[in-house]
């Protein structure tokens, strides 16, 4: 009984000592505890980060695969479409040097001669040039006939007045007045009264003719020489020396007519161009622009037809 | 009484008579005088005097009235009113060639004043008896008769037709072959003035066989004659393809261009006109003109006359040019520009400036080639000015619009455009800076040649609605050049700059 008295009064001293002997360990409880959860929690943060590592490893091998894979499908397929660009490319650089060649000799074979143009112009600059001289030649020789004229009626107008006025010829006995004794040489009108026959009492009139000159040299030339629009083979050929192919299969070939195909032959635009046309017909054909005035003349006309038509059928009715 | 006295009182009559008429004659040459003979009742004197039984007195006395009938209406129609019309149809068939010539005067001088004498005439069937006239042996009497008829068809297409159902062409045509010059040229007038009305009359003469002997006639060197004989040509070819064909196959060409270098001005504007109305009616026409040197002689002619001369050449060069580029080409090469637009400045006249900018509108559509040579002549800005003056007539207004808008349209001598972006109006403004805007893209001097002579500016300041076309324009313009230069030659750009200086803090450290 006594150690259970002195046990209890110890007691508490040992619960306290109990109490303080575990709470020392608890001051490091605490620590060794949270040591254990950072290296555990390291630990485990080693593992899993391991475990991603790996992951990622896996996981870029299978994405480079992939991107590999899709990359070289991409890859052929662009190489398919530029080989197919290329080829196209090709394929319409060529069509276009056909195009290119085709459209040239059409348009010279067939619609326009550039060279010929030029030539034309060329021979239309050169008429004018000959027709201006030739006009101005003309021109110089009609002048020269008026004033030959002119100077031939002047003499004759001189001549009639001496022949008219002979008696004011000087004498031996009395000097004329165009002889004065003054002057060195007798006036020049003294000679012509010389010359002149006077005139008899009847003067018979002659009656003049009017003579037409025909300047020949333009009278008899035809020129109608504009160009035909079909071009005609040459009439004889000398024949070719050497392995080349029959004449006539050669000129058939040649001036085979074209026959295009109703795409080609029709432009796009054809009803824009038509209505070009035919307002550009219309600016030339009117010289009066004035709307109100056109209406009035188309209402003229139309009314002076119906007119016309009513006579015609009077007309008829009456020679019936 | 004496038998002799009773004569002598008839004698003394019969002098007073032919006396009075004679001096009526006589007076009737003065204007001055008729308004006294008409106040003093001349024409109820005059037309017993018609029946009298000398035929001196008759002569004279139609004489004097063709005198007064001639001058003017008023007294026409007193002829006809008062009923002597068919007293000289009936004469005239019967009567010598004195009385004919002047019978046939007085017809005429009542049918020239206007449609219904003439259409009185015809109704007295005075018709039948001029062409019976016509196959008188006297020159005198055919050319009065055959005067008379040209008045009387010179009206309308139906005095012409009735002219025609008388029988008169081939007579006509007969006349002109004869050899006295005053018969061929009233022949020739006679055939012209029956052909101008319709085709059908033109058709008539044609059939008669008229062609080849007015295009012998071309030859002849009276003017006078040479006149009416263009002039006939050109009524004939006027109406229709085939007749102006039909006059070209009497191979007038090339000698109706020695006509053009006549010294008589109306045989140059004749022989103009009958070229003119060749060439207006097909291409192939055109070209035979051209080909024949028309074109050169034409342009020549133009240069050697004035005023209204000139106007029947300027509307062929029009008529040549619109038919097809190669032609108009040919027309520049034969030097028509320069004379064209010398026209254009020189003359006074509206109807020809309308007329030398309608040619030139047509020469300059085609082709950049074609608008580059007539641009380099200067004619744009004359053809702008007369445009936008306000004394010009509305038709040259409207011609010269047409022309500017038409070159313009085309035109790619850019030098010449210039002057249009500073005083042109904005519709035309716009073509002018759509020019610019397709050119400038393409070539580098034509932009600094832009810029350095201040187009650029000019640009800039034009106002334009965003969204229309000049908007576009402007920035396809603008797109040629770097962005600084177009901020510096913008409006503004000055002040904006300014401003910059004012709101700018220098840096301070």
């Amino acid at each position: 009984m006594a150690t259970l008295v002195r046990l209890q009064a110890r007691s508490k001293f040992v619960a306290q000592q109990y109490y303080f002997r575990n709470s020392v360990v608890d001051i490091f409880r605490k620590k060794e505890y949270d040591a254990a959860v950072k290296i555990q929690s390291w630990f485990r943060g080693c593992q899993v980060r391991a475990y991603i590592r790996n992951l990622h490893r896996v996981a870029t091998i299978i994405q480079k695969w992939w991107r590999s894979y899709s990359g070289r499908q991409e890859y052929q397929l662009i190489v398919k479409f530029a080989s197919c660009a290329m080829k196209m490319n090709l394929y319409n650089a060529m069509a276009v040097r056909i195009q290119r060649r085709w459209r040239g000799y059409r348009i010279r074979k067939y619609c326009f001669n550039y060279f010929y143009l030029k030539e034309y112009l060329k021979a239309v600059s050169e008429t004018n040039d000959a027709i201006r001289e030739a006009l101005e030649e003309f021109a110089e020789m009609k002048e020269r006939e008026e004033k030959k004229a002119d100077l031939e009626r002047e003499e004759k107008k001189r001549d009639y007045q001496a022949r008219k006025t002979h008696y004011l010829l000087s004498t031996k006995q009395i000097p004329g007045i165009y002889n004065s004794p003054f002057r060195k040489d007798p006036d020049p009108w003294e000679l012509r009264l010389q010359k002149a026959k006077p005139l008899t009492y009847q003067r018979s009139k002659v009656k003049q003719k009017r003579c037409i000159s025909l300047s020949s040299w333009l009278a008899c030339t035809s020129a109608r020489s504009f160009p035909r629009s079909e071009i005609l083979p040459p009439i004889d050929r000398k024949q070719c020396q050497g392995p080349f192919r029959d004449i006539t299969e050669v000129l058939e070939q040649r001036y085979k007519p074209l026959e295009p195909t109703l795409w080609v032959a029709e432009p796009i635009s054809e009803l824009k161009v038509a209505r070009e046309e035919f307002r550009r017909q219309e600016w030339m054909r009117d010289v009066n622009d004035n709307m109100i005035s056109k209406l009035y003349y188309h209402h003229l006309i139309s009314s002076q037809s119906t007119e016309n038509y009513i006579q015609k059928l009077d007309k008829l009715s009456k020679e019936k | 009484m004496s038998q002799r006295q009773v004569l002598q009182v008839f004698e003394q009559y019969q002098k007073a008579r032919t006396q009075f008429v004679q001096m009526v004659a006589e007076l009737a040459t003065r204007p001055q005088n008729i308004e006294t003979l008409q106040n003093a009742g001349v024409m109820s004197l005059l037309r017993p005097l018609l029946l009298d039984v000398v035929p001196t007195i008759q002569q004279t006395a139609a004489l004097a009235l063709g005198r007064l009938a001639n001058y003017n209406d008023d007294l026409a129609e007193a002829v006809v009113k008062g009923d002597i019309l068919p007293q000289l149809v009936y004469s005239l068939a019967e009567q010598n060639r004195f009385y004919k010539k002047a019978a046939a005067f007085v017809l005429r001088a009542v049918g020239k004043h206007s449609p219904q004498l003439a259409q009185a005439i015809v109704d007295c069937g005075a018709l039948d008896t001029l062409v019976i006239c016509l196959e008188d042996f006297d020159p005198g009497v055919k050319e009065a008769a055959a005067w008379a008829l040209g008045y009387i068809a010179r009206h309308n297409a139906e005095l012409s037709q009735a002219v025609v159902d008388a029988g008169a062409v081939p007579l006509l045509v007969l006349c002109i072959q004869e050899p006295e010059i005053a018969l061929k040229r009233i022949a020739a007038s006679a055939l012209s003035d029956i052909s101008k009305h319709s085709p059908e009359l033109a058709q008539t003469v044609v059939d008669a066989g008229a062609i080849a002997h007015l295009a012998q006639m071309i030859l002849n060197p009276d003017s006078k004659l040479k006149r009416q004989v263009l002039s006939a040509l050109s009524q004939i070819a006027k109406h229709s393809v085939d007749l102006a064909e039909m006059v070209v196959e009497a191979e007038i060409f090339p000698v109706v261009l020695t006509c053009l270098k006549d010294k008589d001005e109306y045989v140059k504007k004749n022989a103009s006109t009958l070229i003119r109305e060749i060439a207006k009616h097909t291409p192939e026409l055109s070209q035979l003109i051209v080909n024949a040197g028309g074109v050169a002689a034409v342009i020549d002619c133009i240069g050697s006359c004035k005023g209204n001369i000139r106007l029947p050449g300027i509307m062929m060069l029009g008529y040549v040019a619109a038919h097809s580029e190669n032609l108009a080409m040919a027309v520049i090469i034969s030097k028509g520009v320069p004379q064209l637009s010398v026209c254009l400045s020189e003359e006074p006249e509206d109807h020809i400036k309308a007329a030398a900018a309608w040619a030139l509108g047509q020469i300059g559509r085609h082709t950049p080639e074609h608008a580059r040579a007539v641009a380099v002549t200067n004619t744009l800005p004359v053809l702008l000015s007369l445009y936008m003056s306000t004394e010009s007539s509305e038709d040259l207004q409207v011609k010269s619009k047409k022309a500017i808008k038409s070159i313009l349209q085309k035109c790619t001598y850019l030098p010449a455009l210039e002057p249009f972006l500073y005083d042109a109006p904005p519709n035309i403004l716009k073509h002018v800076v759509g020019q610019f805007s397709k050119v400038l893209p393409h070539d580098s001097k034509a932009r600094r040649l832009f810029v350095t002579s201040g187009g650029l500016k000019k640009v800039q300041e034009i106002k334009a609605e965003p969204g229309s076309l000049l908007q576009e324009y402007i920035n396809s313009i603008n797109n040629c050049y770097p962005e600084e230069i177009v901020r510096y030659y913008s409006p503004g750009y000055s002040d904006t700059l300014l401003q910059r200086v004012d709101s700018y803090q220098p840096l301070t450290h």
